[in-house]
């Protein structure tokens, strides 16, 4: 499909400067109607910034913006709701203390005599829940939803405001496979009916199977576009980093060491039914692959003592011990890199040093008092190591964008050295360069003696990266897959609560 | 630093229009009686600020002061107490007040607007069954304690001016309290802590026992700043003594910079605002405004304050990213 004549969306020349850093360079976007547009770059290449701008949610410096060939301006996000402009956030952005109705209409509640027609927001929701594959209640609180159903009802917000455009920020970088071919249906159906969607991802494989045409940024300028058939996942890539990428997965296969970590017969306190039991060796990297809410999660917060486990026996190097706090894992030498960033990963208003400083504080202090050139030699080590885009240590992480705040939280458990890393979808919102320089960093990790348990829901990471893979299916560990039993069906059988396929 | 800055502009805009409008601003016994209350003030400002930066609040303050300020002369006279004694239980009680405070918020997880709600009620009146409700005083005894309080180390040269105890003590009091806060690793997960709790949990912080901390330290300064007043007056009524102080002391610290949303706070901001409402008491006073309105001026100062201080923080990121723009 190629755009018509007068797009029905189309960016001009727009320039953001934030204080130290220039996000967007005089950037250019067209969108027509029915199209389904990819929007892809590096981390911090300024594609949330650009999709702020049409949501209203910021302002440019200059340039304009035209819906229908005429310039609009987009004062708030009310007068781009009014232009039928919808932006799906990369963070999450519902109101976790009330119900997925009320998030839903949220703005726009259907009203009675004045009074907000519960009925009919009952009803309605289950409208746009449904094609999501989503069978909830209306009257759930968001907060007592795991962050990838969240996600989803982050989504199904966006269709009740009917957009003709409808922009989706990472919609899928927590969602599962499964969940994210649903979205990939809806968006197909959106654009039968003509709306037109831009969309950001990470993942090339989503572009490819999705996108009309392609838009790539880097350093905040325009630095490409692909239609449907010049898309590949090589031309993509050139685009983005400006350089071939080659060799995806470092994987250098080292001797399993000394016995790091046991756990026997451990119950979690979301799945007290069922015993858990499985082992890390120095030098492993295991994968925990499952379905979003079969208990990955839960069971990294009861190995690093957020949710201390009801029953059972947790070793570490042979001894047994009592994992009840995060300081007691992290006094056991166990550092998790949780899933959500922004609630547990940062504090999001301080600056990047005191973020990447803020576990090892303890380790370096003297006698209480802070030890800033300590302090100082963690920054200089990390910001480099993981190549944090940042315009100096003490900007403060909110300013950053998402995959370089992921570095952030990242380089503030390296900075402790840890002897057993866990990891909770290391890789979310990491663009394809920093993804490579992460597996890189696994790898060496583990080739330095540190056993590493990463949750991932990438089968294709999983794949790439694992040793040996745990697989659980509604808080059971299902089964585990050695290296050479590793394959998509395997683990996929048994993240559904199915057996290990037979082998002989 | 740059929000410092404007409060402290505000503090030498009132100073000046109080010198203006009476000479008798700058006379050392008056100069002397500022910064006596400014210190005693400043010293629970301080406190509060603690527990402010923890993202909570403490509104037993003023409640407190009046149970230390009343108990201590009480234990004194009426129980007959010897002096180390009746300190060593009013400072002792404050703490375990905090200690408590600290408990019902962490353990029971109620909200401390609640529980220090609660604690301003309880309090108050207590100190009032105690004492039957009858003004407690030292009358002439205890003039060497008292002297921490209405003393001053004359500086040579100043023509009669001294600077007065509470005034050394408040400078002990910050030094320790910017020292706590700036530069050791427990001031940093406070900061921490208040900003997001659960990153500052993950990051393994023990933030039940910080929290803990800030209002153990909070009631501690209270209690010391409960006694300094009483030594100063050397009168205490259990129905008024200590009234609104706690929201003075909020008032200190908001203008001082704490945010009440919790992680961030500088301490001599907390003093500067502390002076700058006793200065404008004062200006009330000496210029012969009627100090029934004191409150109304008080109140509009302080919203004629953040909202300034808000207003140009606006400006002066919307100035640096347009410099930024011509230059980059
Ligand atoms: N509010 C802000 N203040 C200052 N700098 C900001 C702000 N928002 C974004 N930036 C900076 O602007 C640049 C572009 O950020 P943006 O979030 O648009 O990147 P992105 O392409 O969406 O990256 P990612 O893939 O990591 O989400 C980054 O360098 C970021 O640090
Ligand atoms: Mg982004």
């Amino acid at each position: 499909m190629t755009a018509p004549a007068t797009p029905l969306l189309e960016v001009r020349r727009v320039t953001k400067q934030f204080p130290g850093v220039r996000a967007l360079r005089s950037v250019n976007l067209s969108l027509g109607r029915g199209e389904v547009l990819a929007v892809i770059g590096e981390n911090g290449a300024g594609k949330s910034t650009l999709m702020k701008i049409l949501a209203g949610v910021q302002h440019p410096d200059s340039g304009e913006v035209r819906l229908d060939g005429a310039v609009i301006e987009l004062r708030d996000v009310q007068a781009a709701q009014r232009h039928g402009i919808a932006l799906i956030h990369q963070e999450l952005n519902l109101a976790g203390n009330l119900d997925i109705g009320a998030n839903i209409f949220l703005g726009r509640e259907p009203a009675r005599f004045g009074f907000v027609d519960r009925a009919t927001i009952r009803s309605e929701s289950a409208k746009f829940l449904a094609p999501l594959g989503l069978d909830l209640d209306p009257d759930t609180r968001v907060d007592d939803l795991p962050i990838g159903l969240q996600q989803l009802i982050e989504i199904a917000k966006a269709l009740a405001s009917r957009a003709r455009v409808l922009i989706m920020d990472e919609p899928t970088s927590s969602l599962t496979q499964h969940e994210s071919a649903r979205l990939f249906q809806v968006i197909k159906d959106l654009r039968t009916q003509g709306v037109s969607v831009v969309y950001i991802s990470h993942r090339l494989g989503e572009v490819k199977e999705l996108a009309d045409r392609v838009t790539v940024l880097r350093d905040g300028e325009n630095a490409g576009e692909l239609s449907r058939d010049a898309i590949s996942h090589d031309a993509m890539v050139r685009l983005m980093v400006g350089r071939d990428v080659s060799q995806f997965y470092e994987r250098k296969s080292h001797a399993p060491g000394e016995m790091m970590f046991e756990a026997r017969a451990v119950r979690t306190p979301a799945h007290p039914r069922h015993e858990i039991n499985f082992t890390l060796r120095a030098g492993e990297i295991v994968g925990l692959a499952g379905l979003v809410g079969a208990g990955r999660t839960e069971l990294l917060q009861t190995l690093f003592g957020v949710a201390p486990a009801v029953g059972g026996e947790l070793r570490v190097r042979g001894e047994t011990v009592a994992l009840r706090s995060p300081i007691d894992a992290i006094r056991s030498g166990i550092a998790l890199v949780p899933e959500d960033r922004k609630q547990q990963g940062l504090v999001i208003e301080m600056a990047v040093s005191e973020n990447l400083s803020l576990a090892s504080l303890r380790r370096d202090q003297r006698g209480g008092f802070l030890n800033r050139p300590a302090e100082q030699a963690i920054c200089d080590e990390m910001i480099p190591k993981l190549s944090i885009k940042t315009p100096s240590p003490a900007q403060p992480a909110q300013f950053l964008s998402g995959g370089n705040q992921q570095k952030v939280v990242l380089g503030k458990w390296l900075a402790l050295a840890p002897r057993v890393l866990l990891l909770d979808e290391p890789t979310r919102g990491i663009d394809i360069g920093a993804k490579r320089e992460i597996y890189a960093l696994m790898d060496r990790l583990a080739a330095e003696g540190v056993a590493v348990l990463f949750v991932s829901s990438e089968m294709e990471e999983i794949l790439g990266m694992a040793d040996r893979v745990l697989v659980m299916h509604e808080g059971r560990l299902t089964g585990e897959l050695s290296r050479a039993e590793l394959g998509e069906e395997a683990v996929m059988q048994l993240a559904t609560g199915g057996k290990k396929p037979a082998r002989e | 630093m740059k929000k410092i800055l404007g409060i402290f502009a505000l503090l030498v805009a009132v100073c000046v229009v109080t010198v203006l409008f009476s000479d008798r601003f700058l006379t050392a016994y008056n100069l002397e009686n500022v910064i006596r209350r400014t210190a005693l003030f400043g010293i629970i400002s301080i406190g509060v600020a603690f527990v402010i930066i923890t993202g909570g609040i403490d509104l037993s303050i003023g409640s407190l002061i009046c149970l230390v300020g009343c108990g201590l002369p009480w234990l004194l006279s009426v129980k007959g107490l010897p002096l180390p004694v009746a300190l060593a239980a009013v400072l002792g009680a404050s703490l375990l007040i905090g200690l408590a405070h600290g408990l019902l918020i962490t353990k029971l997880r109620l909200q401390p607007f609640v529980v220090t709600l609660c604690g301003l009620l309880l309090y108050r009146g207590l100190a009032r069954g105690l004492t039957g409700d009858q003004t407690q005083g030292f009358g002439a005894a205890h003039d060497g304690l008292r002297w921490l309080a209405t003393g001053k180390l004359a500086v040579p040269g100043l023509g009669g001016f001294g600077v007065p105890m509470p005034c050394v003590i408040l400078l002990f009091v910050a030094i320790a309290a910017a020292v706590f806060l700036n530069h050791t690793i427990y001031g940093r997960y406070l900061l921490a802590l208040g900003r997001n709790e659960q990153a500052a949990r993950y990051s393994g912080i023990d933030t039940s026992h910080m929290i803990l901390l800030a209002y153990v330290i909070c009631s501690g300064l209270a209690g010391l700043g409960g006694t300094l007043f009483v030594l100063d007056v050397n009168s205490a009524q259990p129905v008024d003594f200590g009234n609104f102080y706690e929201l003075y002391a909020v008032a200190a610290a908001v203008l001082g910079g704490c945010s009440l949303r919790g992680g961030e706070g500088a301490i001599l901001g907390v003093v500067i605002g502390a002076a700058l409402m006793q200065v404008l008491r004062n200006m009330i006073t000496l210029t012969g405004l009627p100090t029934h309105i004191e409150f109304a001026v008080i109140g509009a100062v302080i919203l004629v304050g953040v909202s300034a201080d808000e207003v140009v923080k606006r400006l002066a990121a919307k100035r640096r990213a347009a410099r930024e723009a011509v230059v980059g």
